[in-house]
């Protein structure tokens, strides 16, 4: 018969082992179907671009070089591919205008929800999560009707008399601001009240108690207590508007690309796979230097959904 | 009473974490414990006793040792293969279930027949008064019902043995008190041998037939609650039961379980000492409180000092009183109707100890 | 009359901003769907009330197709998806720390940590490797990508379910005599029951909204209702999109109300 502290060791053996062969499911499906062929993508911006699109077996760094340098076509000089250059700059800026505007907005949001009492808050919650849970592309599809020249504000206001000519907003970095604000607020929203949630609101009696105003109570006792939400609602809201594809598509139009739309034209009438899979890794990696970023002030609390 | 041993832990240690980080909950243990008895293991948090109950019950090896239960060593068995039963601190009822489906859960998975299952149910329902609320969910019922649910759960296969790990914690003090008599009626009807884990004195000492002392992961001292209470064998169960005065002493000679010691004042008096002991040199003595009496001093007083602080608790008063020699002494005193018991702050007194009232302690 | 109390919880403009977004949020969604109900071809103005844009949408047999479709792939890729979910939340929950547990969660979260446009060309890269050596050209491409990525979304929920059970719960379990099969099915299983559900209901919502991924991997003639919808919108603005648009957010307000309902009103 087994020793007891054997059967110990086999059991905690035994137990590692299932749960490894527990997790082998949901392991295999994502390595297969959604990390394995990022380093198909790594592959691929090292090969040669074919001329029909896909790739040539033959290593080139051609892929890397373009995406931020051009060749002359007549005497093969290097120089800035300011095209691409101008995507880069309006992905980031848009990314980081669409962060700020989602924290303006989606604070007060939260607080509100947070200060409500307690049966209709679940109501307002419920409000904020509907909207996360329905279709994007629909929400992004109200923005555009509402926004285009055609559409109720710009014939409102012909109507009023105000203007006579439709102000263009449609394809235009504002359109895509305002659709990326209006589809990533309730990703700002639900992680700053989860954290506004936990406030215990004696801290800002005392706060007032010591002679605090209301500014200083935001400042210094409401907002260092709920910075982790903020935090992770900033990555939450800038993760997705930096990859984003449908809205800059949908209101950018062709001219005002972002890197999504930056992708996916090499991958179409560009033709060029080893490009798009350069500009892959390289958004890929902004996202990891700023998740990086996100955990090393966060500490190891993990990024929330919802 | 048979002597029958229903467990008998052999040698057991228990190391938790490795490296500089280990520490032993159990080291080198070995206790019995009888059939039909009412067993308790009692000890400050962190003491193991918690981890002995887990280990008896099989939610964890033992790294080193033996558990038998009646002679079969069950140490290596999973929870689910030995006949021992547990009530668990937090009751742990299936919040999915009933009442009656609670307590029919054990029979179901030993495979019992349908019939004897719902009789086995109607009749530990009925042993806890719970009749009417066989149909409740779990949640539908108040502190003290879950505990009795919890209890006829763990009855109702009739284990060879009940485990019960602090069950009574969660109660409030009037209910804890009327479950400790139920608690003593059950195991009394039932005549299943019951281990008890508790930090609560005074609930040890009411229930239990036989307590176990632990602390740092040893058992210091298995004895009746008396033996217990009066014979303490070391220091820390002198202090973790009850309030204690130590009292400095040179043994004068010492045979046959009595001593005869010589106190700071130069007064001898007769003690007692644990069994296996050889008490000699300079020892600690320990006298209860209410095993000694304020007078004024004279011949027969055992000591001399004044009193420090009078503490007036209604049923007794409290003298805190200063040895001539630095000691401190507490004395209690019962009150009598008419007034007290007539010294006051700073006063003189004398100590005197009824008789056979000094314990030797070991270390 | 007293000077205004002072109010500790208030912040100034706070309210006011709140409902504005609320108003923000929702404003646009409501005219999306009265102009779904309008009786004129263009969208930029009001021709009465009508049906007759959801019956031209109903009469649409690619809408339809595409609506199928949509429902075969989150139906299965949100069932696959709950299973390994709810396996791999069983297998990294409840135990101490162990080689390969940091590993696991990276693992499991890593489809919320790419942008969706990359791993859409990955796999469209992939994929079309596969096609190429396989020949095969069904649905499993899209029902094995959205397997992916819904699995930390079935993944969050279950695990939340799991880590704030009582252990005791199973213990107990195994003291009354049941197997560890029969601790599972008896105990755990029915009380994770409510986390299961609710992680299939947000894979399945996440599955049927799909557009960038589905858009790269689908092959001809796999439009799903969403990459359908985007075709649409894209060649010109006819109200039948408005009409499926709301058609489409009625069934995901129908999913949300449920999981949110069955995620809050158990303990």
């Amino acid at each position: 018969m087994a020793s007891a502290q054997e059967t110990a060791l086999s059991a905690e053996r035994q137990d590692i082992r299932n749960r490894w062969l527990l997790s082998a499911p949901a392991l295999i499906i994502i390595l297969l179907a959604a990390i394995g062929p990022l380093f198909i993508v790594l592959i691929y911006s090292f090969l040669a671009a074919g001329p029909y699109g896909d790739v040539e077996w033959k290593f080139s760094t051609d892929g890397w070089i373009s995406v931020f340098l051009q060749r002359d076509i007549f005497d093969d000089t290097l120089s800035f591919a300011d095209a691409h250059l101008a995507i880069f700059w309006r992905s980031v800026k848009l990314s980081i205008g669409t962060t700020l505007l989602t924290i303006v907005f989606g604070f007060p949001t939260a607080y509100f929800i947070a200060t409500r009492p307690e049966r209709t808050r679940e109501m307002w919650l419920f409000l904020i999560t509907i909207p996360f849970w329905t279709n994007l592309l629909i929400r992004t599809f109200a923005i555009l009707q509402i926004i285009r020249n055609e559409g109720i504000i710009n014939t409102l206001l012909i109507k009023a008399g105000f203007i006579n000519q439709p102000i263009q907003i449609l394809f235009t970095d504002t359109a895509i601001m305002i659709g990326m604000v209006y589809v990533y607020l309730p990703l700002m929203v639900l992680p700053l009240y989860a954290s506004m949630e936990k406030l215990d609101f004696r801290l800002v009696e005392a706060g007032y108690d010591l002679y605090a105003s209301r500014f200083a109570v935001l400042r210094r006792i409401i907002f260092p207590l709920v910075k982790p939400g903020v935090i992770a609602g900033s990555i939450l809201v800038f993760i997705p508007s930096l990859g984003a594809y449908v809205t800059p598509s949908l209101l950018g139009g062709g001219k005002n690309m972002m890197l999504g739309n930056l992708i996916e034209l090499q991958f179409g009438q560009g033709r060029n796979w080893p490009l798009g899979s350069a500009i892959s890794i390289t958004l890929m990696a902004i996202v990891m230097i700023a998740l990086l970023a996100y955990v090393r002030n966060a500490g190891s609390s993990e990024v929330r959904h919802g | 009473m048979p002597d029958k041993n229903a467990i008998e832990v052999r040698d057991v240690s228990k190391l938790f974490g490795t490296g500089d980080a280990q520490f032993a909950a159990l080291d080198n243990v070995s206790v019995s414990i009888r059939e039909n008895e009412f067993f308790t293991l009692l000890g400050p948090s962190g003491c193991g006793k918690t981890t002995l109950l887990r280990l008896i019950a099989g939610f964890d090896y033992p790294t080193d040792g033996q558990i038998l239960l009646y002679g079969q060593d069950i140490a290596p068995l999973p929870p689910f293969k030995r006949p021992v039963n547990t009530v668990f601190q937090s009751y742990a009822l299936f919040p999915h279930m009933t009442v009656g489906q609670n307590i029919a859960f054990g029979l179901e998975m030993l495979g019992k027949p349908k019939a004897e299952i719902e009789a086995r149910v109607a009749e530990m329902l009925k042993l806890v008064r719970m009749e009417a609320l066989k149909d409740r969910k779990t949640s539908q019922i108040s502190g003290g019902q879950q505990q009795r649910v919890a209890l006829a759960r763990a009855l109702a296969p009739q284990p060879k043995v009940l485990l019960l790990d602090e069950p009574l914690s969660a109660l409030d003090y009037k209910l804890r008190k009327e479950m400790q008599i139920e608690l003593k009626r059950l195991q009394h009807e039932t005549g299943i041998t019951f281990i008890f884990v508790t930090h609560d004195q005074e609930e040890a000492l009411t229930m239990s037939d036989r307590i176990a002392v632990m602390s740092a992961g040893k058992i210091l001292q298995v004895g009746s609650p008396w033996d217990i209470y009066d014979r303490p064998a070391v220091r820390f169960v002198a202090d973790f039961i009850g309030e204690t005065n130590f009292l400095h002493a040179d043994v004068v000679s010492a045979n046959d379980g009595r001593a005869t010691v010589r106190l700071s004042s130069g007064k001898e008096i007769p003690a007692t000492f644990p069994s296996g002991s050889s008490p000699q040199g300079k020892v600690t003595l320990v006298v209860r409180p209410e095993h000694a009496r304020v007078a004024a001093p004279n011949g027969t007083s055992a000591h001399v000092g004044h009193i420090e602080n009078v503490v007036y608790l209604g049923t007794d008063t409290h003298f805190h009183v200063r040895l001539d020699d630095g000691t401190p002494f507490i004395v209690r005193q019962q009150n009598s109707r008419n007034g007290h018991n007539g010294f006051a702050k700073a006063e003189r007194v004398g100590i005197e100890f009824g008789q056979d009232v000094a314990q030797i302690l070991k270390d | 009359m007293a000077k205004r109390r002072f109010d500790l919880k208030a912040l100034p403009g706070f309210t006011t901003i709140a409902v504005i977004c609320f108003v923000a949020l929702y404003l646009p969604i409501i005219i999306l769907v009265a102009y779904a109900f309008n009786a004129a071809t263009s969208t930029s103005e009001w021709g009465g009330f009508s049906l007759k844009w959801f019956a031209s949408a109903w009469n649409n047999d690619q809408v339809i197709d595409a609506t199928i479709r949509s429902f075969q792939i989150a139906v299965l890729a949100a069932t696959f998806a709950t299973i390994a979910a709810t396996m791999a939340a069983l297998a990294t929950t409840r135990t101490k720390a162990y080689r390969g547990l940091t590993f696991k969660y990276a693992f499991i979260n890593q489809p919320l940590m790419v942008p969706e446009i990359v791993t859409a060309v990955a796999l469209l890269i992939f994929f079309s490797r596969i096609k190429v050596w396989t020949g095969y050209a069904g649905l499993g491409y899209l029902i094995g990508a959205h397997t992916a990525f819904c699995i930390p979304f079935a993944y969050l929920p279950i695990r939340a379910r799991l880590e704030s059970m009582d252990l005791t719960l199973e213990r107990a379990a195994a003291d009354l005599y049941a197997t560890p099969f029969k601790a599972f099915r008896r105990v755990t299983l029915p009380l994770l029951w409510p986390g299961i559900l609710a992680g299939f209901m947000l894979a399945f919502v996440i599955s049927l909204d799909d557009v960038v991924i589905t858009n790269f991997v689908k092959l001809g003639g796999q439009d799903t209702l969403p990459t359908y919808m985007l075709g649409q919108i894209r060649r010109g603005i006819t109200p039948e999109i408005n009409a499926i648009s709301t058609a489409f957010l009625l069934l995901s307000i129908l999913i949300v109300t449920l999981f949110f309902f069955a995620s809050r009103k158990r303990d």
